[in-house]
């Protein structure tokens, strides 16, 4: 059975909301959507407090290369454009809408029969994800299209499907796939024809074999599309750890999977990529998981996007007494938040809720030159070192020893016996680095 | 609403901690411990409990008094450096020679340079080279083996190593065959179980490998750094023994006695003062194994287990930055 080589952990898995079928969550009297919600340039706010505006309608134009529209997920008026903290706790413009009936966009087509022809060609399947909104729905929200405009003289060999989910708790990938399998195979021939790749391989970790089966079972119909079970270790949801795991190739330091003709995308983006290109339905709702081991009762839900945390919270039972801590996404790589009142955006996959002895980290003493940072790092970098050149401010040495490479899956901190923060000292070293290498560009 | 926790990610913890991984030490070092028990009786516990509370007693008052820190000796490093000196010195040592050994461990061979995780060189054996050097009449003078549960007094019978017994031997003209067959050399099968003249810990071949692979099955050290001293002794000693095999003894008496055994489980794999990536700890094992073999046949030692791993910790730092990890992406594989 695949999977990558280097470093990685075993978690447990927790995978609580596993057997929870998808629910419809209803709509809320106000949605909260952020302007920016994907990785990249922002985008421009294009409605005005007092416009009507229905489902599907796009309220956030994306003017830049790397950057998403962002629509209206609920019907209703804007009632005010105000900033609000995101997950990373910074003031983030927000459009808010009050909520009035759910009326849609007449051009979205709300039947749920199976529409498997695709006319468009590849340029304008493009064009309809970038008009859709669409942004990788595996929690990093690059924007799709972007990965589907493949740089001239290079080549897609394969399209990489990610259901790995190997982030402990989060199951809304997990429960897609036993829910929508046939949609997201369309999603990947659609995919595949916009990218002009002769074979698609989905990735699924071993934990998941209701998901395997299933996916299997469907995918005998398609012949380009095949299903590889994977041995279970994290991070291989991550994106070059997958690609290796499936292919046996390394993107280079600093590159792009094209580099090593490979593109690769979450199941839940290509689910996203079948509403819209077949039923020319914007990225307007997500599948998240509410988990968490006092959660009374752990659940997927499908959401309109800018769906205010806290509901989504109390349809799971409520905010449990001994809860110390919110997490936006996994917790390995999730943020912690500051209030549940934070909204659902595109990335959100999950929404973990940690007991007050979970929160608290130990007390973290000298680094006893275990190696077991080393040995656990999926980059081969040496987190100790990185973290001892952070702390004493030597940022060129960081920038020598690869620091950037670094994909911040935290695998280094969850081993280091001293509790040691190195994934805290790594990241301000890479935004140091990274200001660092922008500045001797611009010179 | 009480306020909710802030912090970066990963919010979990592998729960592994320096307590745990030091309790998996002492855990492992049991076996051996109880054999010494077992061979030289009650002197070789009061050995251990001396050297054990002199070297946490020292920490303390060295982290209470002098550098004014909270003290760690809750961690257990220094219970593990204080058995490991135990396990490196003859069991009818004279305890303040023992109490110099500790003090030496922890003042000069640890605190000086901060505390765990900064010191160069493996305490234990900063310690017993110390005293090696500076007592080296007490530090071989052997009690004589074979009488199980012995209530030996400290002036009790002595006798020497097996590797005393090899280098006296050929230093007189003797050939290996002749040395062999010297009544005071012990058979191999009790080489194996540790029936021979030695270091409190190192006489059991058979309970430090028990001990070893318990500390390799909890994942406290990986399996290179032993494979690859045991590895080198083994093939270094076995080429030596092919060319001349009546000048070099054979490979196998080599690996079961002296600390050897000890060496390559419990001090070279010392974390603090082994490299961190895998080629370099093979490389590291490689020197001590070299090393530990050049001074048992050429040295004035009969033993160099102790100065072997002292002098590649001393290269450690070398190694760490000539022997990185393998990087992910450095070379681009293009399979059709």
């Amino acid at each position: 059975m695949k999977t990558f080589t280097l470093g990685g952990i075993h978690p447990k898995g927790n995978k609580l909301s596993a057997q929870a079928p998808i629910e419809i969550f209803p709509i809320p009297e106000k949605v909260y959507i952020m302007v920016t919600q994907h990785l990249g340039a922002p985008s421009t706010v294009i409605v005005n407090k007092g416009d009507r505006v229905k489902v599907g309608t796009l309220v956030a134009k994306a003017d830049a290369f790397i950057c998403a529209n962002v629509h209206s997920s609920v019907s209703g008026i804007v009632e005010k454009i105000d900033e609000i903290n995101d997950a990373s706790g910074y003031r983030k413009s927000t459009i808010i809408i009050k909520v009035e009936n759910d009326e849609w966009e007449e051009n979205i087509d709300r039947s749920t029969n199976l529409n498997r022809e695709c006319k468009l060609n590849s340029k304008e399947i493009v064009q309809r994800i970038k008009d859709s909104g669409i942004v990788g729905l595996g929690g990093a929200t690059f924007p799709t299209h972007v990965k589907y405009m493949v740089p001239e003289g290079k080549k897609a060999d394969f399209l990489i499907i990610n259901g790995v989910e190997c982030e402990p708790y989060l199951t809304s990938d997990h429960a897609i796939m036993l829910e929508k399998a046939e949609e997201i195979m369309i999603g990947i021939e659609i995919l595949m024809k916009a990218l002009g790749s002769k074979k698609a391989m989905i990735g699924i970790e071993k934990n998941k074999p209701d998901a395997i089966k299933k996916m299997q079972e469907i995918a005998s119909k398609y012949n380009k599309i095949e299903i590889y079970p994977l041995k279970v270790k994290y991070p291989q949801g991550a994106e070059k750890q997958l690609i290796k795991a499936l292919t046996g190739r390394e993107v280079p330091s600093g590159k792009l999977p094209i580099e090593v003709g490979c593109v690769v995308n979450n199941i839940g983006t290509a689910l996203a990529v079948y509403e819209a290109v077949q039923k020319n339905k914007p990225l307007i709702e997500r599948v998240v998981t509410v988990s968490g081991k006092s959660v009374k009762k752990p659940s997927n839900l499908r959401v309109r996007i800018g769906t205010p945390c806290q509901l989504l919270i109390d349809h799971a039972g409520g905010i449990p007494e001994d809860t110390g801590k919110i997490i936006s996404g996994g917790p390995m790589m999730g943020k912690a938040l500051r209030s549940p009142e934070m909204p659902v955006t595109k990335g959100t996959s999950g929404i973990l809720l940690m007991t007050e002895k979970e929160s608290k980290r130990e007390a973290s003493s000298m680094c006893i030159r275990c190696a077991k940072c080393v040995n656990a790092c999926p980059m081969g970098l040496e987190p100790y070192l990185l973290q001892m050149y952070v702390e004493s401010l030597r940022f060129e040495d960081a920038e020598n020893h690869k620091i950037m490479d670094c994909i911040e899956c935290g695998s280094c901190q969850y081993t280091c016996p001293a509790n040691r923060e190195l994934l805290d000292y790594i990241r301000v070293g890479k935004s140091k680095v990274g200001a660092m290498m922008r500045s001797r560009t611009r010179k | 609403m009480k306020l909710l926790t802030i912090s970066g990610s990963p919010h979990i913890h592998g729960g592994h901690s320096v307590k745990k991984l030091m309790r998996g030490v002492i855990v492992a070092m049991m076996p051996a411990l109880l054999v010494s028990f077992y061979y030289f009786g009650l002197s070789a516990f009061i050995v251990t409990m001396v050297s054990v509370f002199a070297c946490m007693f020292f920490e303390w008052f060295i982290q209470k008094f002098i550098m004014k820190v909270p003290t760690s000796i809750t961690d257990g490093s220094a219970m593990v450096t204080g058995i490991l000196l135990a396990f490196n010195v003859p069991s009818n040592l004279p305890i303040w020679i023992i109490l110099i050994g500790a003090l030496v461990s922890i003042g000069i061979g640890k605190m000086t340079y901060g505390g765990l995780g900064k010191n160069p060189f493996n305490p234990a054996l900063v310690g017993r080279v110390f005293l090696l050097i500076s007592f080296p009449v007490q530090m071989t003078t052997w009690p004589k083996s074979g009488l199980p549960f012995s209530t030996l007094s400290f002036d009790g019978l002595t006798g020497p190593t097996p590797l005393g017994i090899l280098k006296g031997g050929l230093s007189q003209g003797e050939t290996v065959n002749q040395v062999m067959s010297n009544v005071d050399m012990p058979r191999y099968a009790d080489l194996l179980y540790g029936q021979m003249g030695g270091s409190l810990g190192e006489v059991s071949a058979i309970a430090l490998i028990i001990g070893g692979l318990f500390l390799i099955f909890r994942k406290v050290i990986t399996w290179h750094i032993p494979v690859a001293f045991i590895g080198t002794s083994f093939i270094f000693a076995s080429i030596l023994h092919m060319v001349n095999p009546e000048l070099y003894v054979d490979p196998f008496f080599h690996l079961i006695t002296g600390g050897l055994m000890l060496g390559a489980f419990f001090m070279a794999t010392d974390l603090v003062t082994s490299p961190m990536s895998k080629t370099g700890q093979l490389v590291f094992g490689v020197g001590c194994g070299l090393l530990t073999i050049l001074i048992r046949v050429w040295g004035a030692y009969p033993e160099g287990v102790s100065f072997a791993i002292l002098l590649m910790n001393a290269t450690t730092p070398l190694i760490n930055n000539a022997f990185k990890p393998k990087q992910f992406g450095k070379a681009i594989k293009l399979k059709a």
